[in-house]
């Protein structure tokens, strides 16, 4: 059966380049790059020419580029790294409340150590606001990070914006962005974002899985995640991931050298899927329509719940996610969702599909039909949608051991 | 591989006795959209026994697997024996459910309760007894 990928902010497919250029380093030039004789040499040449290629992704010197295990460890890195490196009394994180649990949660276990994590908000687009930014940060100020696009509803940020107002204020406060969904789908530039560290993944543009990179600009001084060895700078010890880090440099390369090719079709097929959707009745898009990146549509369908939609849909050969997850007394529905002021009930109601450089039309007419089928299954089954086509009330049903007001 | 067992796949995809039902002697409607599942149950009684059952629901793929087994489960059954119907009941059916969805086969139970609950107090309100 052929089958619609549509979950590419998750993981993409490896790219075969990618792969090809990866193979021989396992069983030909398989040696440590730190050893000197010449089958060292030839990983270390390997690993300082993808350095050279994830660098010019992201417009930084190659000797920026640290390499890590994903897209965790670089944020883990970049948060805990200034934590531990900042003045005395300078102790205070600003993040946003819509960036991914790999900051969310290393906020929180900073915090468990003494810091302070202020939150910006977003607003109803989804976006935060270098106003806020700038009436928070102080010369307490540790660090400031804002992702560049967000990994559930594709905003992009004003990472630029919020830079230029931190400097101004707080002139020993880092400024880092989590830009591992949109590498690869929009143009990533260190010098014109102005950042001091940003956060690469391999997977999700095209790369192997367990290998990402933090940009650490020049004269940067982070306190390492990884004691040992002083590999990747005395950053991140450890031996080189070779084969990952060739294949997260060739992805590199080629996510560079297509881009404007592949955001062009991979914002048409965007549109057909959301202008394929939109029409549904009791349906919205979530987030804002024109600052988000190429390759993600978030839809969301009232009377459904997001969990019965991904796995009817995957029985229709799509694969999608949804904006809720089960936990042991409810279903969550994502924080994201929420911070847009999308009520709690409306929310799992949502559906997640994004493209890569490989979706094709056939996907995507693919996906919109089955959406289309599935969602009418789905509401002919649902009371929630039975009271919406009624206009009763929605909340205010009790039982189940749910308490809510 | 799926979270879930083929069975309760099976009742996800092709679920029985969904839909809703016209005049039904009891209705029984538990949970809460705010936490993603609401379940309705809808029965119809004669000589004491459940003689017809549909369910409506709102939730995930356990969710809907549940209230569809408790309907399978309740159908012929006398109200007494419907009332004994409990969430091991379903999931034990349904081959298990993974833990965190186990609140779904409870809600599952409290729906057909709630609807035995409807036609009681119902018919007590009206004074009518049940046709011998
Ligand atoms: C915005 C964002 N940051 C960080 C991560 C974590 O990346 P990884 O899974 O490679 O550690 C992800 C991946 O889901 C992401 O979307």
């Amino acid at each position: 059966m052929a089958y619609a990928y549509l979950d590419n902010s998750a993981t993409t497919m490896t790219d075969p380049e990618a792969v090809k250029a990866m193979l021989p380093y396992f069983t030909e030039s398989y040696g440590n790059p730190s050893s000197l004789h010449s089958f060292g040499t030839e990983a270390r040449e390997a690993v300082e020419k993808a350095r050279a290629q994830v660098a010019r992704l992201v417009g930084a010197k190659p000797g920026e580029i640290v390499f890590t295990s994903g897209g965790t460890e670089s944020d883990n890195l970049a948060l805990r790294g200034a934590a531990g490196a900042g003045k005395p009394g300078a102790n205070r994180i600003v993040t946003s409340n819509v960036e991914h649990p790999a900051v969310l949660e290393t906020c929180k276990s900073l915090e468990a150590r003494g810091a302070r994590t202020d939150y910006l908000r977003i607003d109803r687009d989804g976006f935060v606001s270098p106003v806020d930014a700038a009436r928070i940060v102080s010369e307490r100020t540790a660090i400031v990070s804002v992702m560049l696009a967000n990994n559930e509803i594709g905003t992009i940020q004003p990472v630029q914006e919020v830079a230029v107002e931190c400097r101004a204020r707080a002139r020993n406060a880092l400024v880092h962005t989590d830009a591992v969904q949109a590498a690869g789908k929009i143009p990533v530039d260190v010098e014109r974002l102005g950042v001091d560290l940003l956060s690469l993944a391999s997977h999700k543009f095209h790369g192997p899985k367990g290998v990402g990179a933090l940009f650490v600009r020049e004269g940067v001084r982070l306190s390492p995640a990884m004691t040992g060895g002083g590999h990747e700078k005395g950053l991140r010890s450890g031996t080189e991931n070779v084969p990952g880090i060739v294949g997260m440099g060739k992805a590199a390369e080629i996510a560079r050298e297509n881009l404007g090719e592949d955001a062009a079709r991979m914002t048409r097929l965007r549109d057909r899927l959301i202008d394929g959707l939109l029409p549904v009745e009791e349906t919205f898009l979530n987030g804002s329509r024109e600052k988000r990146l190429p390759n993600n549509a978030n839809l969301r369908f009232l009377g459904i719940e997001g969990e019965s939609l991904v796995l009817l849909l995957d029985g229709e050969g799509v694969a999608a996610s949804t904006g809720s997850a089960c936990s042991s007394k409810k279903l969550q529905a994502s924080h994201v969702l929420l911070a847009l002021g999308i009520p709690e009930w409306q929310a799992h109601g949502s559906l997640r599909l994004t493209l890569s450089r490989f979706t094709t039309d056939e996907e995507v007419s693919r996906a919109v039909d089955a959406t289309k089928g599935a969602v009418s299954r789905l509401r002919a089954m649902s009371p929630v949608w039975k009271k919406i086509k009624a206009g009763e009330p929605v909340i205010g049903v009790k039982g189940g051991g749910h308490e809510h007001v | 591989m799926s979270m879930y067992s083929d069975k309760v796949m099976e009742h996800f995809r092709n679920p029985k006795n969904m839909g809703v039902m016209d005049s039904p002697d009891g209705v029984g409607e538990v949970g809460n959209p705010v936490c993603g599942d609401v379940m309705a149950v809808y029965i119809k009684v004669k000589d004491g026994r459940i003689s017809d059952i549909k369910f409506q629901t709102f939730g995930c793929v356990a969710a809907v697997a549940t209230s569809s087994m408790i309907t399978e489960l309740a159908k012929g059954k006398t109200l007494e024996e419907a009332a004994k119907l409990d969430n091991k009941s379903v999931s034990t059916e349904l081959g298990g459910l993974p833990p965190i969805k186990e609140h779904c086969s409870n809600l599952a139970a409290e729906a057909l309760h709630a609807a035995v609950k409807d036609y009681l107090a119902k018919r007590a309100q009206t004074g009518t007894r049940p046709a011998h």
